[in-house]
Formats: C-alpha cells, sequence, structure tokens
C-alpha cells in the first residue's frame, strides 16, 4: 500500500474554555477509499475535520495528507483537499457562480480556466442556470451543492464532506448520493461525516465511529454491519467445559472453565443453539444476554442524540 | 510558477472586494462626496469668508487638503473593517483559510480593496473640491505618495480592527472614539500655528497630523512640520501595522479556534 489519502495521529484539541473535542485520535484512510467517520452531534467530527483542513488549531498530534505534513507543508495539504463544511459559509450576497470562480482563484487557477471549470461543475450540480443569483436565495439543497461545486473546482484528490446531507431532503439525497459515488468511482478519495448509520452503510467502505472525542471503532463497513447484527450469550455450563469444536459457527469464547460467550446472527433460532449446546455436551445452568456494543452505541446515538458526552463526563465516568 | 498562483489569488480578493464596494456605490462612493460638498459650502464659502486667510491661503483652499484626505481614511478604513468583519460573521473567510493562499497575500488582497476604496473617494472629494476651490498641484509625486501611503495605513488598522471585532458594534467604536477625533484634530480645519505651545505638543503624537501636513504639502507647498519626517512616520506606522497584522494572522487570532 503506498501513501494514505489522510493519516492522522494522535491528534488532540481542547476548546477555549476546557472543552476536549478530541482525545488522541488516530485514523488512516487509503487512497480511493469512501470513507465515514460516524458519531453524535458533539462527537468531535467537525473538530478533526476543522484540523485537517487548517480551520481549527489542533494542540499536539499530527495530520498527513497524500504523504504531506500539515505542519511543514500545509500549501501542499491544502492543495489536495476539497472541503464542504456543515455550516453554509459563502457570501449570502455573492451570485453563485463568482462563489466557484473566485474559490479557484484562490487556489492560483487562472480566471479563464477558472470559468470553465465553474461551469463544468455547477453544470454537474445543476445549479449552472444559477450562477447569476445571489447565493442566499438558492434553496437549502442548493446551497449544499454549490458548496461541493466550489469544492471541486480545484479538482481535489480528497473530497472531505462534513454532514452533506444534513437537512437535506430524501429525493435530493439520493442524487447526491449518486453524485459522490460517481466522483469516487473515478478515483477521488471521500471522506464525510454524518450520524445516520443508513447514509455510511449505502455509500462507504470503511468507517471510523467517533464518542466524545475518542474513535471507539475502526472497520470495514460490512464487517461492522455483520457485527452489529449479531447478539452474544453467556452461558454457565454446570461442568467444566471441554471441547467447543462443534459450536464453531457461534464463535465460541471460554471465559473461564464454566463460562462461554456465544454470538449468533440476530434471526438464529435460539432452540437450535440449546440444540447444538445439548450435543456438545455442555448443560446449561445459566444465561445471560450481552448487550450488542455496537448496537447500543447506535441506540443511545438515535435515542439521545447530543448528550452522551456530557452525561459521562459529569458523572466522571 | 507559485507566484504566478499567488498572484492570481491576490487579484481575486482584490477584485472581489472593488466589485463590493462599487455594488453597493450608494454607500460607500456617494456619502463622502455629498458630505464634502457640505463641508466646502458651510466651512468653505459661508463661514470661510469670514475667516480670510490661513497661512497665506484663502480657507477654502487651505482645508481642501484636510478634507479630501480625511475621506480617504475614514473610506480605506471602513472598506476593511466592515468587508473583513462580515468574512468572519458570514464565515466565508474559510473559503481562504483552506485555500493554500499565504498570510501576506490574504492581507494584501483585503488593503488593496480598502486602497482601491480611498481613491476611488478621494478622487471623487477633489473632483468635488474643484468646483468650490481653484487651486495647483504642487508636487504631484508627494501629493499621490502620500494619498496612497495613508490609505495602506488606515486600511491596514481597518483589518486590525476588524480581527478583534466580535460584533458590528466593535466595528464602528474605533472609527467613532479615534479615527474621527484623530483626524479633526489632526490639524484639517486649522493650522496648528493657531495652538498654544502646548496644544501644538500634543498635536505632534497624532499620526494623521503629519499626514494631512504632508498632505497639504503636496497640494498647496505649505507645512506646519517637515515632509521628511512626515514620511518616516508614515512609513514606521505601516511597517508596525503590517507585522502587527500578520503575526495575527499567523496566530488565526480571531478566526481560528
Ligand atoms: N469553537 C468552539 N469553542 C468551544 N467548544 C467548541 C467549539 N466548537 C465545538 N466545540 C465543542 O466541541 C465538541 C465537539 O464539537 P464538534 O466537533 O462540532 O462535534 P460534531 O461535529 O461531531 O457534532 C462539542 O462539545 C462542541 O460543543
Ligand atoms: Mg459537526
Amino acid at each position: 500500500m503506498d501513501t494514505h489519502a489522510l493519516s492522522i495521529e494522535n491528534l488532540c484539541k481542547i476548546y477555549k474554555g476546557g472543552h476536549q473535542a478530541l482525545v488522541d485520535v488516530s485514523l488512516q484512510v487509503g487512497q480511493g477509499d469512501f470513507f465515514a467517520l460516524l458519531g453524535p452531534n458533539g462527537a468531535g467530527k467537525s473538530t478533526a475535520i476543522g484540523i485537517i483542513s487548517s480551520l481549527v488549531n489542533k494542540d499536539s498530534g499530527s495530520v498527513e495528507v497524500m504523504g504531506h505534513d500539515l505542519d511543514k507543508d500545509p500549501v501542499k495539504v491544502k492543495e489536495q483537499i476539497g472541503l464542504v463544511p456543515q455550516e453554509f459559509n459563502f457570501n449570502q450576497f455573492e451570485p453563485v457562480g463568482e462563489i466557484v470562480v473566485n474559490q479557484a482563484g484562490f487556489y492560483g487557477i487562472p480566471r479563464k480556466e477558472a470559468l470553465a471549470r465553474a461551469k463544468k461543475y455547477l453544470t454537474q450540480l445543476d445549479l449552472w442556470g444559477k450562477r447569476d443569483v445571489e447565493s442566499r436565495s438558492l434553496s437549502g439543497g442548493m446551497k449544499r451543492r454549490l458548496m461541493i461545486a466550489r469544492a471541486l473546482v480545484h479538482e481535489p484528490r480528497l473530497l472531505i464532506l462534513d454532514e452533506p446531507t444534513a437537512g437535506v431532503d430524501i429525493e435530493i439525497r439520493r442524487s447526491m448520493w449518486d453524485f459522490l459515488r460517481e466522483i469516487n468511482r473515478k478515483g477521488t478519495t471521500i471522506i464525510l461525516t454524518t450520524h445516520y448509520l443508513e447514509e455510511a452503510e449505502s455509500l462507504c467502505r470503511n468507517i471510523a465511529i467517533i464518542n466524545c472525542g475518542r474513535i471507539v471503532e475502526k472497520s470495514g463497513m460490512s464487517d461492522l454491519l455483520k457485527r452489529m447484527h449479531r447478539q452474544s450469550f453467556v452461558v454457565s455450563s454446570r461442568e467444566t467445559i471441554g471441547e467447543v469444536d462443534q459450536l464453531e459457527k457461534y464463535q465460541p469464547e471460554i471465559l473461564d472453565s464454566t463460562t462461554l460467550e456465544l454470538s449468533l446472527h440476530q434471526d438464529t433460532d435460539m432452540n437450535s443453539m440449546f440444540d447444538d449446546l445439548s450435543r456438545a455436551g455442555i448443560q446449561v445452568v445459566g444465561l445471560r444476554n450481552k448487550q450488542n456494543r455496537l448496537e447500543q452505541m447506535f441506540i443511545e446515538m438515535v435515542t439521545n442524540p447530543e448528550s452522551i458526552c456530557k452525561a459521562e463526563q459529569e458523572t466522571g465516568q | 510558477m507559485q507566484l504566478a498562483r499567488y498572484f492570481t489569488a491576490f487579484k481575486t480578493i482584490l477584485i472581489k472586494e472593488v466589485l463590493r464596494f462599487s455594488r453597493i456605490w450608494v454607500q460607500t462612493v456617494l456619502p463622502p462626496a455629498i458630505t464634502t460638498a457640505l463641508y466646502f459650502i458651510i466651512f468653505g464659502k459661508l463661514i470661510g469668508e469670514q475667516i480670510g486667510e490661513m497661512d497665506g491661503y484663502r480657507y477654502i483652499d487651505f482645508i481642501v487638503p484636510g478634507l479630501i484626505l480625511m475621506s480617504v481614511i475614514s473610506n480605506s478604513y471602513a472598506n476593511v473593517v466592515s468587508s473583513f468583519y462580515s468574512s468572519k460573521f458570514q464565515r466565508h473567510i474559510e473559503e481562504l483559510l483552506i485555500s493554500p493562499v499565504p498570510n501576506a497575500v490574504i492581507l494584501a488582497g483585503y488593503v488593496g480593496g480598502g486602497v482601491a476604496r480611498g481613491i476611488v473617494v478621494g478622487i471623487t472629494v477633489t473632483i468635488v473640491s474643484m468646483f468650490f476651490s481653484d487651486w495647483q498641484i504642487h508636487s504631484y509625486s508627494i501629493t499621490f505618495l502620500v494619498f496612497f501611503l495613508t490609505s495602506v495605513l488606515f486600511a491596514m488598522a481597518g483589518f486590525i480592527n476588524a480581527i478583534y471585532a466580535n460584533s458590528f458594534d466593535d466595528i464602528s467604536i474605533i472609527p467613532t472614539f479615534v479615527l474621527t477625533p484623530l483626524t479633526y484634530l489632526g490639524g484639517v480645519f486649522y493650522s496648528i500655528s493657531m495652538l498654544s505651545e502646548f496644544w501644538q505638543g500634543v498635536s505632534m503624537i497624532n499620526p494623521v497630523f503629519y499626514m494631512i501636513n504632508a498632505f497639504r504639502y503636496g497640494l498647496l507647498g505649505t507645512s506646519d512640520i517637515s515632509i521628511g519626517f512626515a514620511f518616516v512616520i508614515i512609513i514606521g506606522f505601516i511597517i508596525l501595522l503590517t507585522s502587527f497584522s500578520l503575526w495575527l494572522l499567523k496566530k488565526g487570532v480571531g478566526i481560528k479556534s
């Protein structure tokens, strides 16, 4: 594997006022990947993105983009990145076309070329007809697409989108997804943040989950989904457990001489698990359902999208 | 190669800034023209005729340089402070922060915009003044140099104000409480020879005083102080404020958390 599209090591950020938004965050994203950074509100996603794209100062740690170090060669790093931020951040009074052309200008692209590229990307994002309109008069979905066009105008190798579909209706969301898949297929590495598992699931190949400023999970998307939809049981046996080869499909794990952890797909018939246990000579005297950690996390994210960290910090956990 | 890119970025910021104040010319260029016309009518014509001569010039001719420079100062400043503050407020400053534009280019672009507005307004006011007084330019080079350096200096000051500003109030406090008094007390309407020794001394620590006198020298050929010293003061301040602005940008004060 050659250089990563993004490699961050031990990133820490404490905002003024003392809130620690990132705690020792390390992440690698391969070139060509479609990567999700998933986490509830306040988890630190935008802070991480902000540091990578030079909008937020880090306290410690390092960032490398396409092999270039952010501290040593910020210009090279900035050239590689296209950013679609979470909040609208264009001049509300500037016409749509000028916003994109000017952004190209900031990257040093001569005006003639900038105009051609603005036309190309505004057309792709269905905004060319709006080029002379003041940006504030666009709808929410159009504003989001404007920011995508603006992020692409210097043809970055790494496109970062911070909650690109927040507040965008389903239909436009789908077409945005198709658009992003197409860009990724043509070779642009994409990182997006989201707090919807479905969005990550439908788009991304790899995922990291961040909560309270810490990476709590990194894996391939399909692997994660497989693990998510399993449940685990802790089985107590009357006698010492011997051979568990026959239970292979339950991914058995011997915890101590009389306890065993089994994991099975949520749809699996539990009766057959007991049959298999009997056949393996294990007499079940106790059974405890173990919460699926991932699933637990997502349930919390959905039911309680903001407060996980704060509650934890307050109780000192 | 890299330099060409930076130049493109500079041009982009500059043109964007010029377009911004041109679009709203009714708010940016017209008011100073009207205000100075009023000054000329009231102070120059009506009151001025009663005053008679000042430093050997008709009063209306004597106040022309100060009035021109006053509008250059307030407009260079106002352009940068409001434009840069609103780029913070609307967050489009982020467009520049994520781009590979060196801080010096960002600063030059915004200051360039302020200078452009200072020049446009300065020329407008100069044209207005020609309806009321007929003066000959004593030295074109000194006139233009002071004109230019003054707008650079105050555009830069506006930039620093914008960096520290956290609300729209913060961008009007300095112009109201610092800039206006400094300009009025800088000898726009009087020659400091009219003041007592003590107040003459106080005037000497006002940088605007040197600019107005240098500019008056360029236009009329008269000044309360040495021109060379005035340039040293102006350029000294420019160097000071430029270094400070660059340092603020490097630290990300007011623009990065
Ligand atoms: N500029 C800031 N100053 C102080 N605290 C901040 C700032 N920005 C974000 N935070 C705090 O840092 C934490 C992480 O925020 P953020 O990175 O925006 O999370 P996410 O994007 O995952 O929702 C939150 O608790 C938030 O309140
Ligand atoms: Mg966020």
